[in-house]
């Protein structure tokens, strides 16, 4: 520790601070444009500069370090004064410059509310202009379809070309030309790879980068903001959802250090106006063969005569991939005082039975914990398309300082140097038998991480697949009493939740696969599983949002609440329990969804004993506690289950390991319905065969 | 200076490759640098690609590159743009660049940008003819040939609207010019020739190894305290006396060219003293003297190996820095803190 | 006058051959080994004793720098970097350096290498000295055939030499620009600290040195710090490459001592001022980085850093650009203020803002299309610029305007007054430049 007075306070700060982190310590406000905790320290706005005692000129506290500064010449600490004339001075003329040649467009300008640079030019700025000369005109430039550029407003602080090469790892950014003529732009202005970039605009200090989609909606102060979860993958981010009224307008990324750090991807943060196409805002009836809108009466009296009478082993009950924990709850509960126990939340057809222990579907290492490993092997899995935040993590861990990552499964672009082994179980087995050089490098390590994905699970093999692979991460000890090195790495909302509550066949019931064969049952309960094929014969309840794949082969259709709808809990990859908050209403006729299975219990005859959200988790907390245990993993024995694992045995095929997400943007019904998402999908797409070219 | 864009597609040849020689020679400069550093590359490489290239640089090319060094496209895109001697869009056969940076604009080069206007009209448009194209630049850096120009790769000094007129008509027509001044001048020498570096001893090989005289005398005085105090002397002369009386070594005195033992041995020095035989890695060529810090050449190989290994060499390197002539106590140290050298 | 025996640079206007024989004859590489084997420290304080200051322009004592490089590698290469990048306007000593003596620069390269533990060396040499680099990779290439340099050679010191070129850049002559550059980026200066002596190149300890500053080193070593530290001043001493260029009669590159006036360095060597000495308008004595100095304050001024800078004004590069009477001076920083802006990296705030800004307010002066408040605006905005920046660039930029208004600032006046006494239209200004 070190001490530096700060306007005359003297406080003691860890020596590699710098200056900037320095004064915030002692409570002294510090603007600044380029600098962001979470990019390289360009120092280039040079609004943070302060005047340091006894250094010729101001310094950019932002790079300058604590332990560079000069005691003074009795060994009195440093001194930073940031309310000095010269600090003063050196704030006002940058301001100035950073002025001159920025557009006074701030009325039509989307980033009025919460610019930066109008914050701080009311706060350390002079209120005229003594700038005469023509101010630069800079040419818009095509990034993408979800970044609206203004190149004239441009300050060039750099954070988004940073952010491009050092988190997101796809350096598509860059800043060309020289002097004042540098400008910010792609590589001859084609769209950005990164499946980040939408984070560029949030850290846009000022109108230059701001969300395509959103442009010219809305005021920032006219926006309900709730904090809210993502559900459009197992990550599980925090996020904002930022209404206007009832409609959704935005969604945006909130701080989870343990989680997303402060991004999220495109797909969560566009998959907004999806929330608004093709929803289900009154029940369906089918009659001769078409749907025809209904009545919630006439829905549930249609649903009462069907089920009345029908074996409780002809009927089932599959749960999709955005459902929450307590819809998933009051729907295993009603199944199961119906006598069913066909039930699955595993909707991929994933290999995985809860009854092995928690840590055989969770990333127990947690995701802030990947940090720690140092050897990571793939298997199965493209991390950078099912968990982005995951990858982010990844490559973070990389930057921090390089380290051997292999990957076994489909050859991609991981954004990180990566060691590519094969592509299926057969290099698994290579390298578990020590026949594989990296097998070496696993071993030498000693915290190796096996990271599995649900790519290598959703196929007949599947259990002896992450038998092998927990018996690989056994022998190289990747699993020990104070490391836990192995972590499968799921692609939906809804999962653990799922495997959490038990919602798998009961004795004698049947599995999803076997539930969608043509006249394998007479009802079938689809809560939002829209990514399964259902065969004929069955009759089909379908309760979601959209007018998806689910809702075409239904023949009742009960409308639900999206994830900003309600109140719900997800519990994320790493286990991880968090719950979502009702940002805005379910359009017409919807309803929230545990409210729609407990009106329809009573119709059935099997009242659910809770009349509230409030007594449903009640019961549901009772049932399973750690459901209780908001943002917190639950502690699981991986090394018995682990042990488990590898004792399972059974012989892998040799069929190369598939894409858990084959498009990115349309994994669910809410992206599938965003034009938004469709248009990077087909970008993507164009990128992909040219990368194949 | 515009924003510097790439030349309109209509005008980007389809594709580029290194040519087989350029190829071979862009392998070379790529391992100047260390291993994973290839970046550090592309400037040669952009250049040696513009050189092929008929004098400005294509977007393939640009890729090409990139693929090259594997950098990201915009990286080298934002090196061609950054730099302003990459022409981004077509040149003339030949390519004038006029300084117009104060020594050159004070000096005429006003008039020639005149003239280039006359006759080529405005900057960065090829004639006709497609023989030039022109472009005022900053500081080429040879201010005391003023005013000049750079016509592809050659400087041509010394320059009037006359002298330029009359070589852009040479070079048209095939002409050999004159490379640098055009008014007779070797280089920077005042016109009409210097009158300074007339001595002809100064060319005759007749100084060198004169200097090692002031080496002798400190050798002989054979202890540190001798040293000490010249070096002392030496200093407080160049203190008090801002223009003392010059040392004498470094005086011209005839001595043969090159530097061996043998020779010294026959100038009286001691080729190579006993003690510091067992310090020299090559006793052989080592010309060490008693007083001297070290034998340099086990540092080095001893550095060399350290460098490899990553580690450092244990030889006593002389912390802190001693006085440049008391160095014999280190050999001492030399001695207890390293007695597997012999010592 | 210094002595031709007092010369370092014996073949500074290529009278002679470059090539290795006859530069040994000149007394390069005349007992390298033997000043190899005087160890590193004595080079050091050989160095610090000549008092030779770094002929980049910044000044910087050469012997200190080199002393800075961790005496103990920590498993990084240690890196010596020469730069060649000569760009201030008004130099072009480091071009006859380059062609003419180059293994003058060649074995100082190899002397500061060993001093300083590093075993590469890459001398970055401008793109536009096509010549030149030709000129230095064939003495390059004659070294190495001649085992004076390479990974074995008869010295005994693994030591491997590079000429790596830019391509057109002016900020690249800053010293951590000239490493970006040099790794294959822009060029755009970092921040300091870290100095390269601890992160420089490839993030190794790195010394970036002047060609000049590495040309001498030789000499001093072989006639001793104190023959340098006896030419020349206190603090100034030594001989360095002075470049005289604009209104003199003879303008040409001359080795003097430091400390010589003005009035002798033009009257010995360049022929005397054009139009004699009344003639004299002012001098910009270090390149055009450095405010111009007035006829009467330079004219019997010493030409040492000191005395310069004393003027308000340095030594730079001593890159003196001399400009009289029929000089229109506004014009003249105008042209300047330009060059700034077209060499401005962009980096950074002040500077890639302010110098097109002063740039445009300058060019409505030159022709006296502007307010007399804005003269002390434009001050103003110098001073907004001058230490607020990364790299020094900001400085250079805001010096030469402030030095014009020190100095000239009736003669702005006069141009506006003029400007608005005359009743003609007002041209429509340019929308863009």
């Amino acid at each position: 520790m070190t001490k530096i007075v700060v306007d005359g306070t003297e406080v003691d700060v860890p020596a590699d601070y710098t200056l900037l982190q320095a004064c915030e310590v002692a409570g002294a406000e510090i603007p600044r444009f380029c600098f962001h905790e979470r990019l390289s320290i360009a120092g280039n706005c040079r609004m943070c500069l302060v005047e340091l005692k006894g250094a010729p000129k101001p310094v950019a506290s932002c790079a300058y370090a604590v332990k560079d500064c000069r005691p003074g010449p009795n060994g009195e600490p440093p001194e930073v004064l940031t309310r000095s004339g010269t600090t003063k001075k050196a704030r006002e003329g940058v301001m100035e410059f950073l002025l001159i040649n920025h557009p006074l467009d701030c009325p039509i300008c989307d980033q009025g509310g919460h610019c930066d640079l109008q914050d701080q030019a009311m706060a350390y700025g002079v209120d005229s202009t003594r700038y005469g000369e023509n101010k630069r005109a800079v040419e818009e430039k095509y990034i993408g379809p979800l970044v609206r550029t203004a190149m004239n407003r441009c300050i060039h602080c750099t954070r988004c070309v940073r952010f491009l090469a050092e988190v997101a790892g796809v350096p598509d950014l860059g800043a060309i030309g020289r002097g004042e003529d540098m400008e910010i732009t792609s590589y001859l202005e084609s769209a950005m790879g990164s499946e980040l970039q939408g984070n560029v605009a949030d850290l846009c200090p000022v109108g230059a980068l701001v969300h395509k989609p959103q442009s010219y909606e809305v005021r920032p102060w006219e926006l309900s903001k709730t904090e809210s979860i993502d559900v459009m993958d197992a990550v599980g981010c925090a996020i904002r959802v930022d209404a206007k009224g009832r409609e959704v307008i935005q969604i945006e990324p909130r701080i989870n250090e343990a989680i997303n750090e402060e991004w999220i991807s495109d797909k969560t943060r566009h998959a907004v106006d999806g929330l608004r196409m093709q929803r289900l805002d009154r029940p369906y009836l089918r009659e001769n063969g078409r749907l025809r809108p209904a009545s919630w009466g006439e829905a549930f009296a249609a649903i009462a005569a069907r089920m009345k009478g029908t074996d409780p082993k002809r009927i089932g009950a599959i749960a999709g991939d955005l459902a929450g924990v307590e819809e998933m709850f009051a729907l295993k509960s009603l199944m199961t005082a119906l006598g069913v126990t066909n039930l699955d939340g595993r909707q991929a057809g994933e290999a995985i039975d809860p009854a092995w222990g928690r840590a055989a579907y969770t990333f127990g290492t947690t995701i802030a914990g990947i940090e720690e490993a140092d050897a990571i092997l793939l298997v199965g899995t493209n991390p950078r398309l099912e968990a982005s935040l995951v990858n982010v993590r990844i490559r973070k861990r990389w930057r921090m300082a390089p380290l051997a990552v292999g990957l076994i499964g489909e050859a991609v672009d991981l954004t990180y140097p990566h060691t590519y082994l094969g592509a299926g179980p057969e290099t698994l087995g290579e390298i578990a038998a020590g026949r594989h050089s990296f097998a070496e490098v696993l071993r030498a390590a000693s915290r190796p991480l096996v990271i599995v994905g649900t790519g290598a699970l959703t196929r007949p093999d599947g259990a002896a697949i992450l038998s092998a692979a927990a018996a690989l991460a056994k022998d190289i000890g990747a699993v020990t009493a104070d490391w836990n090195g192995f972590g499968v790495l799921q692609t939906a909302a809804a999962r653990v939740g799922a495997l959490d509550l038990g919602f798998v066949p009961g004795e004698g019931g049947l599995d999803v696969a076997a539930m969608t064969q043509a006249g394998a049952l007479d009802v079938l309960f689809n809560l939002g599983a829209d990514e399964v094929e259902v065969g004929p014969g069955a009759f089909v309840i379908y309760q979601g949002t959209h007018g998806d794949r689910g809702a075409t082969r239904a023949d009742v259709v009960l409308p639900g609440a999206a994830y900003t709808e309600k109140s719900a809990t997800f519990v994320n990859l790493e286990g991880r329990v968090q719950m979502t908050n009702r940002a805005g209403f379910p359009p017409g006729d919807a309803r929230e969804d545990w409210a729609i299975l407990r009106a329809l219990s009573d119709v059935l005859g099997q009242r659910l004993p809770y009349d509230s959200l409030v007594a449903l988790r009640r019961a549901l907390y009772t049932a399973h506690p750690h459901f209780a245990g908001l943002d917190a993993v639950a502690p699981s024995n991986t090394v018995a289950t682990v042990e488990t694992l590898a004792g399972l045995g059974g012989a892998p095929d040799r069929a190369a390991f598939a894409p858990a997400v084959p498009d990115f943007y349309l994994t669910n019904a809410i992206a599938r319905a965003s034009r938004v998402l469709a248009e990077c999908s087909s970008l993507a797409r164009v990128r992909g065969l040219e990368a194949a070219e | 200076m515009a924003n510097r864009r790439l030349a309109p597609a209509a005008e980007q040849p389809q594709s580029f490759a290194f040519s087989s020689e350029n190829a071979e020679w862009a392998k070379g400069q790529i391992d100047k640098y260390p291993e994973g550093r290839q970046a550090s590359a592309v400037i040669p490489l952009l250049w040696k690609a513009q050189e092929q290239n008929g004098g400005w640089l294509p977007q393939k090319a640009i890729e090409a590159v990139a693929d090259e060094l594997g950098m990201p496209h915009i990286r080298v895109l934002e090196v061609a743009t950054f730099y302003t001697m990459f022409a981004l869009e077509p040149v003339g056969r030949f390519w004038i660049q006029l300084c117009g940076t104060v020594p050159c604009d004070s000096c005429g080069a006003r008039e020639l940008k005149d003239y280039l206007h006359a006759r080529l009209g405005a900057p960065g448009h090829v004639s006709a003819d497609g023989n030039f194209s022109w472009l005022e630049v900053e500081c080429l850096g040879a201010c005391c040939n003023a005013p000049m120009a750079q016509i592809n790769q050659d400087y041509y000094e010394d320059l009037t609207p006359e002298l330029l007129g009359k070589l852009m008509d040479d070079l048209a027509a095939g002409r050999p010019v004159k490379v640098g001044s055009q008014i007779g001048r070797t280089s920077s020498e005042p016109k009409g020739g210097p009158d300074t570096l007339t001595d002809a001893s100064l060319f005759d090989g007749s100084r060198v190894g004169a200097w090692r005289k002031r080496f002798e005398t400190a050798d002989s005085k054979q202890d540190e305290a001798g040293g000490k105090a010249e070096a002392a002397s030496s200093e407080q002369r160049a203190a008090v006396d801002p223009k003392p009386a010059r040392p004498d070594a470094g005086r011209a005195v005839g001595t043969a060219t090159t530097d061996a033992p043998a020779q010294r041995n026959a100038a009286g020095e001691t080729p190579v003293p006993a003690g510091a035989k067992a310090d020299a890695a090559d006793t052989t060529e080592s010309t060490a003297q008693r007083n001297k810090p070290a034998a340099p050449e086990a540092i080095a190989k001893a550095e060399a190996a350290g460098a490899e290994a990553g580690t450092q060499s244990d030889l006593p390197r002389n912390e802190p820095p001693p006085q440049p002539v008391a160095s014999g106590a280190n050999d001492d140290a030399a001695a207890t803190s390293a007695p597997q050298k012999g010592n | 006058m210094l002595s031709d025996q007092d010369r370092i640079f014996t073949n500074l206007y290529g009278l002679h051959s470059p090539d290795l024989a006859e530069a040994q004859k000149r007394g390069a590489w005349d007992g390298t080994k033997f000043l190899l084997e005087m160890g590193r420290d004595w080079i050091i304080e050989e160095m610090k004793q000549s008092g030779l200051r770094g002929r980049g322009g910044a000044g910087f004592p050469t012997g200190l720098k080199w002393s800075f490089m961790p005496k103990k590698s920590d498993g990084r290469p240690h890196y010596l970097v020469v730069n060649a990048d000569e760009s201030e306007p008004g130099t072009c000593k480091d071009r006859e350096i380059m062609r003419h003596d180059p293994h003058l620069l060649i074995e100082g390269c190899m002397l500061a290498s060993f001093a300083m533990a590093a075993h590469a060396c890459y001398i970055y040499i401008r793109g536009e000295y096509v010549a030149e680099k030709h000129a230095l990779q064939r003495a390059v290439d004659e070294a190495y055939a001649a085992r004076l340099v390479g990974k074995d050679n008869i010295h005994g010191y693994p030591f491997d030499i590079y000429v790596h070129h830019g391509a057109g850049a002016y900020i690249c002559g800053e010293e951590t620009a000239l490493l970006e550059s040099l790794e294959g980026k822009k060029g755009m200066p970092r921040m300091k600290p870290p100095f390269p002596a601890n992160m420089g190149l490839y993030g190794c300890p790195t010394t970036v040195n002047n060609v000049e500053s590495i040309a001498v080193a030789g000499t001093i070593l072989r006639r001793g710090g104190a023959w340098f530290a006896g030419l020349g001043g206190k603090n100034n001493t030594g001989t360095k490459l002075f470049c005289v260029s604009g209104h003199v009669n003879k303008p040409c590159n001359v080795e003097e001592e430091l400390g010589i006036t003005f009035r002798e360095l033009i009257d010995r060597h360049c022929g005397g001022m054009r139009g004699g000495w009344d003639n004299l308008l002012c001098s910009i004595p270090g390149g055009s980085s450095v405010p111009l100095v007035p006829a009467e304050q330079i004219i019997d001024a010493k030409m040492d850093f000191d005395t310069l800078r004393n003027l308000g004004s340095g030594l730079g590069t001593a890159a003196v650009i001399v400009l009289d009477r029929s000089t229109d001076i506004v014009a003249a920083i105008a042209r300047i203020a330009y060059f700034y802006k077209h060499e401005s990296c962009g980096q950074c705030t002040p500077c890639r803002e302010g110098t097109g800004w002063m740039w445009r307010v300058m060019l409505r002066m030159a022709e006296g299309r502007a307010q007399r408040r804005e003269i002390d605006m434009l001050l103003d905005v110098t001073k907004q610029i001058e230490g607020h920046t990364i790299c020094a660039l900001g400085d250079a930029a805001a010096w030469p305007i402030q030095g014009l208004i020190r100095h000239f600032r009736p003669e702005i006046e006069k141009r506006i007054d003029r400007y608005s006494a005359n009743p003609h239209s007002d041209p429509v200004p340019m929308a863009a430049e």
